[in-house]
């Protein structure tokens, strides 16, 4: 057994979905991510059941980590009670601890996530926020949300919001003092130094990669990583 | 199967939900798109004489976060923790959730901290140490359609109109979307369970209205956490959703409710988007079918104002629903502020039939 594997099995949700797969592919049946990405849960159970830490470091410099949707319909479905769902989110968590994630050209968007949601969840309190839901990011969003956006504080007041404000209430302004028990969450339980390796290893693979990052949303890489698809990542079928 | 026995199923799994009292805790993506829905479920509990508690120090329970795989699971656990330990706090026992992504996560976590007892303990100094927090695990957890789902009778009793069409007298024909993590992981945690989820089905029946059965019903609407959140992704979000319009459209849905947050929202703008890529449109004569967010049905039958309802800020429109039910509205005011003055309205598919 590797280290890789190991390291795997302290993650709680590992433990809990892998059993033992019978390899009946009823997870590959069920799966959307199987249907749009060239994607099969069945093998990826199956690398994992080889243990060999040379499969799975290939596993975690991949783009497959990445296509799961974690819709979780595979737990529903699996017969032997594994969940290739959370064996994903395991995996992905070791990948950006590793610094893998970079390797890969999903792998690579981590850090464009880490900068919207991840800084959102900081600095509001909310995993979304209107404010920062632009148009020009969010085109299928439409003309209903551009007039919106457009209006945000008066469309908010309309439908009964308390944007911004103190109180309770849809939007609300959270306290400073909540946000900073968010923080001391965050550095108590790891989420800080998720966010530091996601943001160092994207910095060397930036440099590597010859293209312009800085601490802003509007830099080459984040836009290159928040648009690129440089192969074909869907299914044949 | 006759209907008798799929009935039969569904009594399996009816779960227990608190009869009042609850601490509620909102959603980061019903806030954001669907702010009046929350607004309403609030204002037809209070009309029910419930109690509903909403403490302002609550904040993102981080699951968006955690399913794209930012978010450690010990940090989204002592997140969870600090909600739980607001509900201590307040005085409470029983809390409901307005997310769905929300309500997987606490039923995950409840259920880990259960069969690992090591791991709640450890949560348990991890929020002690950030917060000076302590907390007490709910003894009742309920999704906020769990609750309006046992409110459906007296909402069926008090309403002023049902889900029939006024011109035919025939049942409205609706199509029910779920929601993967309501009870994909813990269909005991849902009503009616995984396969036979019966949480909406029980408005629809209730309210006048008939469940049409299709065969991708089960289907993801394809939010997918970062299939959605990162552009290049996208294609995936929108081919899920597009299954399902496909699947729905020979049985002539005129509705579809939702039960999570995110669903209506992709539900509603993938109907924009594939009628601007493709001229493709899935309701009648043009037009989309309407999406409603449970709240805003219960709101609509319970005779609220559609703008009140915030039906103005679906893509979709609502109107085609409003008139065969016989809802009146006013179209000159759904765009309007709170004071009645005018800021603008958006601009008109180049499709989808918008006004």
């Amino acid at each position: 057994m590797g280290a890789l594997f190991e390291k795997l099995r302290q993650d709680i949700r590992f433990v809990e979905g892998l059993k033992a797969c019978l390899n009946c592919g009823t997870c590959t049946a069920i799966c959307p991510a199987a249907e749009f990405y060239n994607y099969q849960p069945r093998k990826l159970v199956d690398i994992l059941q080889t243990r060999d830490d040379e499969k799975i470091e290939e596993l975690l410099k991949s783009d497959t980590i990445w296509y799961c949707g974690e819709c979780m319909s595979c737990v529903t479905r699996c017969p032997r009670n594994n969940a290739p769902g959370l064996l994903i989110t395991a995996l992905r968590s070791l990948s950006q601890e590793m610094g893998y994630f970079v390797e890969s050209e999903k792998g690579r968007q981590q850090l464009a996530i880490k900068r919207t949601v991840g800084h959102w969840i900081l600095k509001y309190g909310y995993c979304l926020y209107p404010s920062q839901i632009t148009p020009e990011n969010h085109p299928e969003q439409g003309p209903v949300w551009e007039w919106e956006f457009q209006n945000l504080e008066k469309v908010m007041e309309r439908l009964g919001a308390n944007y911004q404000k103190a109180g309770p209430g849809v939007l609300r302004a959270i306290p400073q003092e909540d946000l900073d028990e968010i923080k001391k969450i965050f550095d108590e339980t790891g989420g800080t130094s998720r966010f530091e390796k996601i943001e160092s290893f994207s910095r060397q693979k930036a440099e590597e990669m010859g293209i312009q990052l800085d601490d802003s949303l509007q830099n080459d890489y984040i836009k290159h990583i928040y648009t690129a698809v440089n192969k074909d990542h869907t299914t044949e079928s | 199967m006759k209907l008798e026995g799929k009935r039969l199923i569904w009594n399996e799994y009816q779960k227990e939900i608190a009869d009042d009292n609850y601490f509620y805790v909102r959603s980061c993506v019903r806030q954001n798109f669907f702010p009046a829905a929350e607004k309403t479920f609030l204002r037809y509990m209070k009309e029910f004489g419930k109690n509903v508690f909403e403490n302002p120090s609550h904040t993102t329970c981080s699951g968006i976060g955690y399913h794209s795989d930012i978010v450690p699971i010990e940090t989204a656990m002592t997140m969870v923790a600090r909600q739980f330990a607001l509900m201590t706090e307040s005085g409470y026992e029983n809390f409901v959730t307005s997310c769905i992504t929300s309500f997987g996560l606490y039923t995950e976590i409840l259920d880990t901290w259960h069969h690992f007892p090591e791991i709640e303990e450890k949560i348990r100094v991890h929020l002690r140490n950030a917060t000076g927090r302590e907390f007490v695990k709910p003894k009742n957890l309920a999704h906020a359609s769990d609750v309006t789902f046992k409110l459906r009778k007296e909402i069926s009793k008090a309403g002023k109109y049902r889900l029939v069409n006024q011109n035919t007298g025939e049942p409205i024909r609706v199509v029910e979307h779920i929601g993967c993590h309501y009870s994909r992981m813990f269909p005991s945690k849902g009503v009616g369970g995984a396969e036979y989820p019966y949480v909406l089905v029980g408005m629809i029946e209730e309210w006048g209205g008939e469940v049409i059965d299709y065969p991708e019903r089960r289907h993801c609407c394809g939010f997918g956490f970062r299939q959605y959140l990162i552009k290049a992704n996208r294609g995936y979000s929108i081919s899920a959703s597009k299954k399902k319009f496909e699947s729905m459209k020979p049985y002539k849905p005129e509705l579809i409710l939702t039960n999570c947050p995110g669903c209506p929202m992709f539900l509603d703008r993938w109907q924009y988007t594939i009628s601007e890529m493709e001229g493709i449109t899935y309701g009648e004569k043009g037009q989309g079918i309407p999406v409603l967010t449970y709240e805003e049905l219960a709101g609509l039958i319970l005779g609220y104002d559609p703008w009140d309802l915030g039906l103005q800020v679906h893509q979709v429109p609502v109107e085609p629903l409003l008139d065969k039910i016989g809802i009146p509205y006013d179209p000159e005011r759904k765009f309007l502020d709170k004071d009645e003055n005018s800021i603008g309205k958006p601009k008109s598919p180049s499709f989808l039939k918008f006004y």
